[in-house]
């Protein structure tokens, strides 16, 4: 296009094509499409970037591939089946979101959860947080060609797994938890593993970091590499270890505390580029805190009175299946809950969690109906993946790769 | 400050600076919510954001609303914005009938609402006047309506197999 126009001009006689002019139009760009479906990018994702050799002159991302219309369909479901939906949005930190969703049907609905219900789902919650992160930061490594360090540390996520299925019977898209608590009370082998787990946790995650963390070749890699600054990460609404990364030290768990956040003792990681070693480096510390606080958590749910796990809400909370075959009561409840009868308030709530990639809001609007009559949430990735075409201007295609993954930019999330 | 001081203060402000500009407000569970004239949206958000003592410097999220029995008022956004210094959450809302579905982009005060806005000018088609890329972003380009509206059924209507008469709204 750009020699066109050279031509053109000394066509119709105008030779004053300056030299600098000359050497501008004689450069060609070429256009590569990365994405949908390519290998390096962890999900489906399309950018087309504009390309002078290695480098990325401009580019465009189009999200959408994986769209599924969740705050549509949850216009037309009970609260109770909204809880898949929310599996499915970042789906390395399923719990998370199954939890943040029935906090905010439970700031609706007023309800009180006991405290050892809340310590349990903070369990359940901060090894969800370490699923994520695991999954995250190994990918880093495995983008900087570190293959090993992600086969090592899967095994870990595996035991993590091992304890959701053991609570709630799925592992990836967990469904877990309900409306007033948590479906039941922890087994037995849930403690149990989740004691070998604990135990091991430390040292996985010390090898882990041994064998990236000082590694002259990760650091070269990733040090410098897809940076934003303090004030445009705020400009954007980054949230999560991303915006921490970069310095500001802002967290849904310690800002405004749910499930009794409040009592727990954890720092927060900030960093100070927030360029991708600083994400790594954000998201492992991260790591050690949720251990601790599950830690803590585990000590208080001993303190507290057992066998508690759900508020005492009949009208919300399903009962046992054996009471439901033999218990008149109990099976009308069973009937209004499934049937979406029940008594719902009307009113308008946000409620937020800090989401494996930030703070998950979600926004219902209740006009008294079965089902919510405006459903809002707030994913962190869709917000703050806009971003991802400004801090690539300027680097190596391999460095976009990067950039991308250390975001942990999940397309279930991203799309809803 | 609690909430309700904060509801207050944040309503003083906005009525010294911008008279009947602000509609009403309210405290909606735990948050003040003021309801403003669409035109005004931008500047108020400015407003807020320059705002020594409020500094609301950090855009939570914004979500469109569809009534479809407000005569007049059908459509509005909803803006959620947060002042990280010193934890004040607000709520802004404003409404505008779905014929004229126009309101001032907020993009120039936060460069993150560009893909929010985008995202209701494709699911309620509310156009957001200087927005600087405003197309549909979730759906595809060619899609013909804003499927978040309610007149729009969650199932193909032309199928017969399937009824959600019994369950869902």
């Amino acid at each position: 296009m750009a020699s066109t126009n050279k031509i053109d001009k000394i066509k119709k006689g105008n030779t004053s094509v300056t030299n600098a002019e000359a050497k501008v139009e004689e450069k060609e760009y070429s256009t590569l499409n990365l994405g949908p479906t390519h290998p390096a990018t962890h999900g489906i994702f399309q950018n087309i970037l504009k390309m002078d050799g290695e480098i990325i002159v401009e580019a465009e991302s189009t999200v959408g591939y994986i769209h599924r219309a969740f705050e549509k369909i949850a216009e037309h479901r009970n609260y109770y089946q909204i809880t898949t939906l929310t599996d499915r949005l970042n789906y390395c930190s399923s719990p998370i979101n199954n939890m943040g969703w029935h906090m905010a049907v439970e700031k609706l609905f007023n309800i009180e959860v006991p405290k050892r219900a809340q310590y349990l789902r903070v369990i359940i919650m901060e090894l969800s947080r370490i699923a994520d992160h695991l999954i995250c930061n190994s990918v880093i490594g495995v983008d900087t060609g570190a293959l090993t360090v992600y086969f090592y540390i899967f095994k870990l996520r595996e035991r993590i797994y091992e304890i959701f299925e053991e609570i709630c019977g799925a592992r990836l898209t967990t469904n877990i938890g309900r409306v007033g608590g948590i479906e039941r009370d922890f087994s037995p082998k849930v403690w149990a593993i989740l004691d070998v787990f604990m135990k091991e946790l430390p040292a996985a995650l010390k090898e882990f970091e041994n064998l990236l963390v000082r590694n002259r070749i990760f650091m070269d890699r990733t040090i410098g590499c897809g940076p934003i600054s303090a004030e445009k990460a705020l400009q954007y609404s980054f949230t999560g270890p991303n915006l921490r990364a970069a310095g500001v030290d802002y967290d849904v768990r310690v800002m405004n505390p749910y499930s009794s956040y409040e009592e727990f003792d954890f720092i927060v990681p900030v960093g100070t580029n927030g360029d991708t070693y600083d994400r790594f480096m954000v998201r492992e510390e991260e790591m050690w805190q949720s251990l601790s606080i599950i830690q803590q958590a585990i000590a208080k749910v001993k303190k507290e009175p057992a066998g508690i796990f759900h508020a005492d809400v009949p009208d919300f909370f399903l009962p046992p299946k054996e009471e439901v075959y033999n218990n008149m009561e109990a099976l009308i409840y069973h009937f209004k809950i499934v049937m979406g009868e029940i008594n719902i308030p009307k009113g308008e709530i946000y409620h937020a969690v800090e989401g494996g990639n930030g703070e998950l809001g979600f926004y219902i609007i209740s006009d008294g109906g079965r089902t919510p009559y405006r459903m809002h949430i707030r994913r962190p990735c869709f917000i703050y993946y806009q971003a991802y075409t400004e801090m690539i201007k300027g680097a190596f295609l391999s460095d976009a790769i990067l950039t991308m993954s250390s975001m942990n930019v999940i397309a279930g999330e991203l799309d809803a | 400050m609690d909430k309700e001081t904060l509801l207050k203060t944040v309503e003083e402000k906005l009525k010294a600076q911008f008279g009947d500009g602000l509609l009403s407000s309210e405290l909606l569970v735990d948050y003040p919510v003021f309801t403003l004239r669409r035109d005004i949206i931008c500047d108020v958000v400015k407003f807020l954001y320059n705002d020594e003592e409020l500094s609301f410097q950090f855009l939570t999220t914004l979500a469109g609303l569809h009534y479809p029995d407000n005569k007049g008022q059908e459509l509005g956004v909803m803006y959620q914005i947060h002042s990280l210094t010193k934890n004040y959450r607000i709520r802004l809302k404003v409404f505008f009938s779905i014929s004229d579905p126009n309101v001032p982009s907020i993009t120039p005060v936060f460069k993150g609402a560009n893909w929010m806005e985008r995202q209701e000018f494709d699911f309620f088609g509310i156009v957001f006047k200087g927005h600087p890329n405003l197309k549909r972003i979730l759906n595809v380009d060619d899609l013909g309506y804003h499927p978040m509206r309610k007149e729009y059924p969650l199932e193909d209507g032309t199928r017969e197999d399937k009824d959600d008469k019994m369950f869902g709204r």
